[in-house]
């Protein structure tokens, strides 16, 4: 009973990773009706701004420098490549993000080269033992962190304007525009937030408790756990987002427990087909309907 | 009333004719220049040639699902790893002590291998015939990580991952593909392995390329049109949707099939990925895409020369570099000839989504002037 209790809590912090990276996505899915294949690269790029930055900023220092500078690339990836193709088809500007995915992704790859860096220094392999229980520190620090900006989030979501314009937008595009929304200006912002998720969820990858391994190019195949995580909730739904990152962290969990290490990247895909073929638009997805 | 409107009509009738007859030559002429090759090319550049084949076939097949049946993958790289363990089960010698072999015949054990990545794609029909665009894409991902997780602990198939397992060389009713088997020489050109299986590849690609055109013009190929362009429409005239997907997952896979037979007998070894990165890894789907997205989605032309970039490139600047001393760098921190192929391949990916979404095919078709709407080769969905 301790350990499935250990794997629940372990899994719900790696599950709080996973929501702030499919958070991300959804943002960008309900504003743009685009899938952000770049996300991984995104989570590198942070990463790797951290790698080389904390020897002159510390560690803290160093951290907010690459949240900032994932947002940054986001939302240069956003007014360079596709603000100049809005007539564009969603599906083809999705595959122009695997264009921008694979020359980041490279690039980072190639400047790390063999070394691997742990960038979780703060909280990083000091286990927390609760009676039976041990509990990774950085699992810990993630679920608080991850439940502190999914609030303010979903605070900013209801109440603010950027929050009002932005459903608004999702609602209904050229209704929302003629209300004097400046649809470029939301979607702008909801990729900045979106990167910024990914930076701060790459803090918590490249750790020893996460991952067992440093910022590579692994880091950016856990980067794709978060596609899961948010097709199974709705690729339209924040809420979804948040429950299917938490169902991925904790099958990921059971499964490396309960079945082998190997296999629980498997299951966490094999999760969300069983979750589509039942029902196709996610968990909380709006239902596509045809007009005739 | 100008003359230039009334020649127009005229223009557009014989155009096309004169094309058509102009680009039956061009294929011919190339034909021909393709089986003349090896008897000037070094074995080395032939070798890129059939990596460049292998992929050709890859992408024939993503290009019909895709651009044709308006249905993304990115399964592709596990139908290749299907195909590829596929073909060395079956034509695997019996007696091996750590792997599975049946000892069947290679022609044989190819076909069947091809015959049984279609029926994989089949089998993932519940999801493929449910599921529309970017979510299939997503949804096939997991294939590629099923694929993973099966190529490290099935080794009794697929040799697992530290050796792999190698491939029984190809035969044709006896004949054999490698280096054994009677000399041939041909105007003072010994024929080699590399020569004789650029002849195998070479048929194998222009089979998938004459079936592909096959069913691009024909019935299915229209019923695929109609599911891509609009599922309700298509099935109010009489297309039954959910087999119309179903059959083009299945085709598209079987061409993944074979592009896997190849690229196992290409390496001359299966090896499992140790991660998601590899020969049968995500970054391959990701090759595939590229080769479809850059030739021009739906092109079965386009996707050659797709494949021409995508795998050719890094295997002629392989070459070149050691010729002419480029990218020779190792270690870490290297501009590699395969890292640089990325490169170009990742720019083209977003050059041709914002400046040209019909990909090279539409450039092509400008250039020779052959713009009369051909249903089969229109842009993306």
């Amino acid at each position: 009973m301790s350990t499935f209790l250990q794997l629940v809590v372990n899994g719900l912090g790696k599950g709080a990773v996973y929501a702030l990276l499919a958070l991300g996505f959804v943002i960008i899915f309900k504003s743009t009706e685009v899938i952000n294949f770049a996300h991984g690269s995104l989570v590198l790029f942070g990463g790797y701004i951290v790698v080389v930055t904390r020897d002159a900023l510390g560690w803290a220092g160093a951290s907010v420098l690459g949240i900032v500078t994932a947002g940054l690339l986001a939302l240069v990836i956003e007014r360079l490549l596709l603000s100049r193709s809005r007539l564009a088809d969603p599906a083809s500007l999705a595959l122009l993000t695997i264009g921008v995915d694979v020359i980041v992704t490279e690039e980072i790859v190639r400047r790390i080269g063999v070394s691997v860096p742990f960038i979780g220094e703060a909280w990083d392999a000091n286990p927390v033992r609760i009676g039976e229980i041990t509990l990774f520190r950085t699992h810990l620090v993630a679920l608080g962190v991850a439940a502190v900006l999914i609030t303010a989030f979903y605070l900013a979501f209801k109440y603010s304007n950027w929050g009002i314009a932005m459903r608004a937008q999702a609602e209904n595009r050229e209704a929302a525009a003629l209300m004097g929304i400046r649809s470029s200006r939301v979607t702008a912002t909801a990729w900045l937030v979106a990167g910024l998720l990914a930076g701060v969820a790459v803090l918590f990858i490249a750790t020893q408790d996460f991952s067992g391994s440093g910022l590579s190019r692994g880091t950016h195949s856990i980067a794709l756990a978060a596609f899961p995580a948010a097709i199974l909730g709705g690729l339209d739904s924040t809420a979804g987002a948040v429950v299917g990152g938490l169902v991925v962290g904790i099958a990921e969990a059971l499964s490396a427990q309960y079945i082998s290490f190997d296999f629980s990247k498997s299951a966490v895909f094999l999760v969300m087909l069983v979750v589509l073929v039942i029902r196709p638009s996610g968990l909380f997805g709006t239902r596509e309907s045809t007009r005739v | 009333m100008s003359s230039a409107v009334m020649d127009k009509p005229v223009a557009a009738v014989t155009a096309p004719k004169r094309l058509r007859w102009l680009r039956i030559l061009a294929w011919l002429v190339l034909l021909v220049v393709l089986l003349a090759l090896p008897l000037y090319l070094d074995a080395s550049w032939l070798k890129a040639g059939e990596y460049a084949m292998v992929g050709a076939v890859g992408a024939i097949g993503l290009t019909l699902l895709v651009g044709q049946a308006g249905q993304l993958s990115l399964a592709h790289a596990f139908f290749l790893l299907a195909g590829g363990t596929a073909y060395c089960v079956l034509a695997g010698p019996t007696k091996d002590e750590r792997v599975l072999g049946f000892g069947l015949d290679p022609l044989l054990s190819l076909v069947l291998a091809v015959a049984f990545t279609a029926l994989l794609g089949l089998a993932f029909a519940p999801v493929s015939g449910r599921l529309r665009g970017i979510y299939l894409g997503v949804a096939s991902l997991s294939l590629v990580f099923l694929g993973l997780y099966f190529g490290q602990s099935a080794s009794t198939l697929t040799g697992g991952t530290s050796t792999g397992r190698e491939p029984a060389a190809f035969e044709l009713f006896g004949f054999p593909f490698d280096n054994t088997g009677p000399r041939i020489e041909i105007l003072g050109v010994p024929f080699r392995q590399a020569e004789k299986s650029w002849y195998l590849f070479l048929a194998l690609t222009i089979i998938a390329l004459v079936l592909a055109w096959g069913a691009v013009k024909g019935r299915i190929g229209r019923s695929w049109r109609a599911v891509r362009d609009n599922e309700a429409s298509a099935a109010v005239m009489g297309v039954n949707v959910a087999r119309a997907k179903a059959g083009a997952f299945a085709i598209s896979s079987a061409y993944a099939g074979l592009a896997g037979v190849m690229t196992v007998l290409w390496y001359d070894i299966l090896k499992p990925d140790e991660s998601e990165y590899g020969t049968y890894g995500i970054n391959v789907s990701i090759a595939y895409l590229a080769m479809v997205i850059i030739g021009g989605l739906g092109s079965v032309g386009g996707a050659l020369v797709g494949a021409l970039i995508v795998n050719g490139l890094p295997q002629v600047l392989a070459l070149y570099s050691t010729q002419a001393g480029l990218f020779t760098q190792s270690g870490e921190g290297a501009f590699t000839p395969v890292l640089v192929s990325i490169f170009i391949y990742g720019a083209a990916i977003i050059l041709v989504v914002l400046f040209e979404p019909g990909g090279l095919a539409a450039i092509g078709r400008r250039i020779t002037g052959f713009s009369r709407k051909n249903p089969g080769k229109e842009g993306p969905r």
